[in-house]
């Protein structure tokens, strides 16, 4: 491939990416109401998707202040943080054989290290606000990331043991014959939930609980740099997504009606709608009950699993 | 667990079930004439106001947004002579209504009361008085007060005897 | 003693009644006809108990509680069935005939009717047949009369003809068609009608004046204060709405006015809505008179560095005014606003009060003395608060005698009443007129001032023979002395009054030789001065030279810029003095809350506040320093207190504006220092920042109304609170909820207790104290080792001359006050200026009733008065209606000349 063909493919990428994480602040908040029986946004333009334009606009427009009792350089890197880490994820991410910025040979470990970065933006957001309810929130948040981080990569590893690779073209080309949910079905629902907690969705929308901790580590942000939070975390469901998708369900492939990019982005849609599904039906869990869920149960299960794959994998090689 | 994918189940059920949006403006709901809007002050059947400035509606507002100061007549009939609400304020709590032993001051069924001014929303009493008598109608409170305000002479209201004879001395 | 309640013990104190105990302990028991200062008459059995024999007597009985006195261990209950539910019916009954009208009743909200019905719990009327109505009177300009609201509990008349001593009031009729009122139409003659809106537990007496711009109470900022009309001092509460003074109530202080006012002091509060108010600075004699505060600050600098300044203080401004005043203008140049004849006089009660040979007496303590003496003072015109202290002593001291003799307790007020029948306590009224209050005197005689002093210095030397000199007394003055004499040696607690309204020292000289004559050896006699203005006492203790020193001052030494602090000059001064004054100065800059004479003559005119809008101490004629306390909030006029102007006139003129906020705790502090009479002035009240757990004591009822509608017409966006910072009193309904300390109390209210009967709640016992002790700080200090003084100064007897007659004052209980005759009310009752004389001195002028007489006085012409003959004034004497605008600055005391 050429240079220009790459920088085409990074923009496209980045163009693309950028347009579905606005667009889902309309999907999200009309799903929501559908599953509410109400109708949601539907006055700004056809549906009522220019709700985007519009809340873009808005959040353009606010006051763009930072509070005098915060720590101003560390206040604004904050939010930069967090959509730049989820947006480099992306870079391993192949959404077609062809449409890939960079299909490393350590690209899972790639998306583990990039997103573990993510818990950054929250510590520094809170710490930075100087607030005892950003701070409490960035404290949860820390805690409950590293906690979800750790089997996060061990679910992974039983997709990659029977790949016997770990660039993520190898993982879904593997998956031709049979996509990994059938082999892998723990691993795919402890990554799902360690997702969710990685991108603090909710229910495991601890670190920013408005009813305890009033917007908890961004309760001082406001404007685009509340923006920024806002954008980082609808990537993140798309991340999570899509890395689902990759591992899981087959990436790209699917029947040749249509094109790969398609089934690749239906499956992802799909998925995003299970994010907001999932916002739509369960409560928060309370703190301890979420830490002692990630240690006592979800950690020794993803140990488990990837004990039993690999003594299946050698008997069946063996 | 199970419950929780239930839950997720039928959660996801309702995205076939009947909206209850109602597309205000273009659709209109339905008001019952004891919904709880604008806030008017009527008229008796005679035609004469019937607040007579007694302050209860005030003092039961838990906004405190009805100021208003009683005046009398030249027969002693008490009136507001001004009459304040500070819509900006009212909660369309309704304790205005209960409060009032006169049907004056009652709740309409009319809502829309936007503007752009909030100073707008200050009506003073010749925005709030109409020329009827709302919910209640035939009531006229001076006919039943033992008080003389021109309205009817002593001893000739609902239920009431004819003056004392202070001179009489029949038992 | 103990006494069960509910099976609770309790410790009361003896000789109380069960009501009484119960009421004192906190308990709510509901009653109507017995009040506090009148006793009980068991009519209408509201009050009723349970009474049980002993612990073990399940049954008990029903009594009346008013009516039984506690014995030791006593037990009770008030939450019994029974007696609950007799309460219940009787108000039912009560209620049968109450008409349906409380919307439009001016009693609504503070209504001890409304209390107990709710206290009772009778919430349904199950009596469906017809209501009795009544037709109502014209009672005259100040009470208004709705008689189908009476539930007969008979206050009305036991106040207004047993306590006040009226006689135009009363019940009519018989059985169920009882009627209380006057014979016919007409005005109450009473000048303390105005307590019947307070006695009445509902609506059938109402304050006519706050009809007029009526306001429910919960709607009331209300704060303490204190009368301004006479010297007396009576504690009052202001009470304002929408920025206007709406209604003056009673404010009970145990040793000063207890449960009542007069009406001057009740309803003349309208000058501070008058139209002649000054509400804007002006400097005169230029195209825009009005000026800013910092044009007319700049002004006033400029005229006061010029020349020499002179103060001139006033008997009506609050003691800090005066003081700032002395402050800015320096104690050499501040001088009292009043004629020297008058300033001799306070000076001279100063003296007796502070030699301490007298024990200055408070009116509570008028109440329980067993004999009067009145020197030369018509107290029911000039003081007429005292007057009804003095009618409780004379007719209470034949009760009390009598209650003692066959044990009936004092508070059993129709058995005393039939026991005393027409007997009273001793009352001698000597003075130059007659006066209401001779209806109830022992003795009373009228005479030329003179006249008067050689009695009361009679009196003091039959008392102790020896003591006054030069005693060349008649027979028949010798006889009354002796009978008075007699009268006041039996008395266990004596009391001599006298007054400045007669303008002859010798009778205030005579009247304090009769008190020390009186004193033995535990105790000093009490002594009581009546004197012109509120805060006369105050200005005197500052012992500052007259009007006269400083007119003499100016006319010598010439060029001086003259500060007038609240004083009409004209009033006190003869108007030729007064213009020689203010030609001789080379400014004026007055400071005053009403136009007047004296503020036409301002060059500068500064908007001063008065009592309502304006905070300040007053000490009234017995020395007792009392705090009054702003209540109408100044957000947008330049009015402003005195003292403020001053104060800031002051640190712009010592270049000391440092911005600190300034309160009247600072002013009293540097008066403290400057004037060690004064010592102990700074705790007359709380401090400005005193507060009860953090919080400030809230002048608003906590249902304070219309907080977000009072000012939306002017904006919707409401301001912030106004608050002075004065005071511990804050501007809004958010504060300290229970008892505040007894001098900063703003109303009173308890749960359950919205009318004025709530005030049981913050007195120590009912009748008694407030909790804390009663507020106001006495000034004259008792002082055991005092010698007996005589002034011993027995003038000649008068002399009628050939065409001279001796000019005194007659007052008006309602018309004579300077500010309460903008009240439209009083005015109308205030009487024509007229003038009176003997039937003897008419012919002497060859005139006779009703003609016109023109009051000539060193050359000045008086306007001319009608004349009327008075056979109780004595030959010589001319009596001219005082206070009114007619007959203001006549120079009394003196020998007049009078043309037909």
């Amino acid at each position: 491939m050429t240079v220009m063909q790459h920088v085409w493919i990074v923009l496209g990428v980045l163009f693309v990416l950028l347009n579905i994480a606005a667009g889902l602040i309309w999907v999200e908040r009309r799903m929501l109401a559908m599953w509410q029986d109400r109708l949601g946004p539907n006055r700004a333009g056809p549906l009522g998707i220019l709700i985007v334009l519009a809340d873009t606009l808005k959040l353009f427009f606010k006051e763009d202040w930072i509070p005098p009792f915060a720590d101003k350089w560390v206040f604004i890197v904050a939010p930069a943080v967090v959509v730049g880490s989820v947006l480099m994820s992306f870079v391993i991410i192949p959404f077609t054989p062809q449409i890939i910025v960079s299909d490393l040979n350590v690209g899972i470990l790639f998306f583990l290290a990039m997103s573990s970065l993510g818990v950054y933006s929250i510590v520094l957001g809170g710490w930075a606000s100087n607030n005892k309810y950003s701070l409490l929130g960035a404290m949860r948040g820390a805690s409950q990331m590293i906690a979800y981080e750790v089997f996060m990569g061990l679910s992974l590893m039983g997709v990659v043991m029977l790949t016997g690779s770990f660039k993520l073209g190898d993982i879904v080309n593997a998956q031709k014959d049979m996509w990994f949910v059938v082999k892998q079905p723990l691993g795919l629902i402890l990554f799902f939930i360690a997702g969710i907690a990685e991108t603090h969705r909710l229910p495991f929308d601890i670190p920013e609980a408005e009813s305890e901790l009033v917007a908890g580590y961004h309760s001082e942000y406001s404007g685009m740099k509340f923006g920024m939070f806002f954008i980082g975390e609808y990537l993140g469901i798309t991340l999570i997504s899509a890395v689902t998708v990759t591992m899981f369900f087959g990436g790209w492939l699917g029947w040749s009606f249509l094109p790969p990019w398609a089934w690749f982005f239906l499956k992802t849609f799909a998925f995003i709608l299970f994010f907001i599904l999932l916002r739509a039906s369960l409560p928060r869990p309370r703190y301890d009950q979420l830490m002692e869920t990630g240690w006592k149960i979800l950690l020794p299960l993803a140990l488990a699993n990837l004990m039993i794959t690999g003594a299946v994998a050698l008997l069946i090689r063996g | 667990m199970f419950s929780h994918i239930r839950t997720i189940w039928l959660t996801f059920l309702h995205l076939f079930k009947r909206h209850v949006t109602i597309q205000y403006p273009e659709e209109k709901i339905r008001l019952r004439p004891r919904w709880r809007g604008r806030i008017v002050l009527t008229k008796d059947p005679d035609g004469g106001e019937r607040c007579v400035g007694c302050y209860l509606c005030a003092v039961a507002c838990p906004v405190d947004c009805i100021a208003l100061q009683a005046t009398e007549d030249e027969n002693g009939r008490r009136y507001p002579e001004f009459f304040r609400i500070n819509f900006s304020r009212c909660i369309f709590c309704g304790y205005c209504e209960d409060a009032c032993p006169t049907y004056a001051i009652q709740l309409i069924p009319d809502f829309e009361m936007g503007e752009y001014n909030r100073q707008n929303l200050v009506f003073e009493k010749e925005d709030l008085l109409i020329n009827s008598q709302g919910k209640y109608p035939g009531y006229n409170f001076y006919k039943v007060a033992g008080m003389d305000a021109g309205v009817k002479q002593k001893g000739e209201g609902e239920n009431e005897d004819a003056p004392v004879d202070v001179h009489s001395l029949m038992p | 003693m103990f006494i069960h309640i509910d099976n609770k013990t309790y410790t009361v104190k003896a000789g109380k009644n069960l009501l009484e105990a119960c009421l004192t302990l906190d308990l709510d028991l509901p009653y109507f006809c017995w009040h506090p200062a009148m006793g009980s008459v068991g009519a209408c059995r509201q009050c009723a108990v349970k009474v049980y024999k002993d612990e073990n007597d399940m049954k008990g009985r029903l009594v009346m509680s008013c009516m039984e006195t506690v014995t030791e261990g006593l037990r009770l209950s008030i939450e019994d069935k029974t007696a609950k539910a007799f309460r219940e019916q009787v108000i039912e009954w009560l209620m049968t005939n109450h008409p349906h009208d409380c919307p439009v009743c001016d009693e609504g909200g503070a209504c001890h009717l409304q209390d107990m019905t709710v206290m009772t719990g009778h919430d349904y009327r199950r009596y469906n047949y017809k209501k009795r109505t009544y037709t109502n009177q014209y009672l005259g300009p100040l009470i208004n009369h709705e008689m189908n609201r009476c539930i007969q509990c008979y206050r009305c008349v036991r106040y207004y003809r047993d306590y006040a001593g009226g006689d135009d009031l009363n019940v009519f009729a018989a059985h169920n068609h009882v009627y209380f009122g006057r014979e016919k139409d007409g005005v109450l003659q009473s000048p303390f009608s105005g307590n019947l809106s307070e006695v009445c537990p509902t609506g059938v007496f109402t304050d006519k004046t706050l009809k007029e711009h009526y306001t429910r109470k919960w709607d009331l900022t209300m704060a303490p204060s204190v009368c301004n009309h006479c010297s007396v001092g009576c504690n009052t509460i202001a009470a304002e709405r929408y920025g206007q003074l709406r209604c003056m109530l009673n404010r009970y202080n145990g040793d000063v006015n207890g449960y009542f006012l007069c009406d001057r002091g009740r309803f003349g509060y309208e000058f501070v809505n008058s139209e002649n108010r000054i509400k804007q600075a002006l400097i005169r004699s230029r195209t825009n008179e009005a000026a800013t505060e910092s044009e007319i600050m700049e002004h006033v600098q400029s005229l006061i560095s010029m020349s020499k300044v002179v103060g001139i203080g006033s008997p009506r401004a609050s003691l800090e005014s005066n003081f700032a005043l002395m402050q800015l203008v320096g104690k050499e140049n501040f001088y009292q606003g009043i004629s020297e004849d008058e300033a001799h006089l306070n000076r001279l009660v100063v003296e007796m009060l502070r030699s301490g040979c007298v024990h200055s007496v408070s009116l509570k303590e008028i109440e329980q003395a067993d004999a009067v003496l009145i020197i030369g003072e018509d107290i029911w015109n000039t003081a007429p608060m005292m007057a009804l202290a003095v009618r409780q002593a004379v007719v209470k001291t034949a009760a009390s005698q009598a209650s003692q003799e066959i044990k009936i307790p004092v508070w059993l007020d129709s058995a005393i009443k039939e026991l005393a029948q027409e007997e009273k306590g001793f009352l001698a009224t000597l003075t130059i007129a007659t006066s209401p209050i001779d209806d109830i005197a022992t003795h009373s005689w009228h005479a030329a001032p003179d006249d008067l002093a050689r009695l009361g210095f009679a009196i003091a030397s039959y008392l102790q023979p020896g003591k006054i000199v030069n005693t060349d007394f008649s027979e028949a003055l010798l006889d009354k002395a002796k009978k008075i004499g007699d009268a006041l040696k039996k008395a266990k607690n004596p009391v001599v009054i006298t007054g400045t309204s007669c303008y002859n020292d010798n009778v205030i000289k005579a009247a304090f030789d009769v008190a020390v004559a009186l004193n033995t050896g535990e105790r000093k006699t009490s002594f009581s001065c009546v004197m012109t203005e509120c805060n006369s006492m105050g200005l005197a203790m500052m012992g500052s030279p007259s009007f006269s020193v400083a007119n003499e001052n100016i006319k010598t030494n010439g060029h001086a810029t003259a500060v007038i602090l609240e004083n009409d000059v004209y009033k006190h001064i003869p108007s030729a003095n007064a213009d020689e004054f203010f030609n001789s100065c080379d400014h004026v800059i007055v400071l005053d809350a009403l136009h007047n004479a004296t503020t036409e003559k301002a060059q500068v005119l500064l908007p001063a506040a008065t009592f309502a809008d304006g905070d300040g101490t007053l000490v009234n004629n017995e020395g007792r320093a009392q705090r009054f306390f702003q209540v109408i909030p100044n957000t947008t006029s330049q009015v402003q207190e005195s003292w403020r102007w001053l104060k800031k006139l002051q640190t712009l003129k010592l270049h000391t504006l440092n911005g600190h906020a300034l309160h009247p705790d600072d002013l009293l502090r540097e008066m403290e220092t400057a004037l060690p009479q004064f010592e102990g002035i700074t705790n007359v009240s709380p401090k400005h920042d005193f507060t009860i757990h953090g919080e400030k004591i809230p002048r608003e009822p906590h249902r304070y109304s219309g907080r977000t509608a009072i000012l939306a017409n002017k904006n919707v966006s409401e301001p912030k609170p106004f608050n002075d910072g004065d005071s511990p009193l804050s501007f809004t309904m958010e504060g300290y909820k229970g008892t505040p300390p007894s001098g900063v109390v703003p109303f009173f209210w308890s749960p359950g207790w919205n009318s004025v009967q709530s005030v049981n709640k913050y007195q120590e016992e009912t009748n008694g104290a407030l909790r804390g002790g009663n507020p106001g700080l006495q000034l004259f200090k008792n002082k055991s080792d005092a010698r007996d003084l005589f002034f011993n100064d027995v003038p000649e007897s008068f002399v009628v001359a050939k065409d001279r007659w001796l000019l005194l004052p007659k007052y008006d209980a309602l018309g004579s006050g300077e500010l309460s005759s903008y009240t439209a009310a009083l005015k109308t009752l205030s009487p024509q200026p007229f003038a009176s004389m003997s039937t003897g001195s008419l012919q002497a002028l060859n005139a006779k009733d009703g003609d016109m007489l023109q009051i000539v006085d060193a050359g000045i012409m008086y306007g001319s008065l009608p004349v009327k003959a008075d056979e109780n004034v004595c030959d010589g004497v001319v009596l001219v209606t005082a206070g009114l605008r007619e007959s203001m600055g006549m120079s009394w005391g003196t020998r007049v000349q009078i043309k037909k």
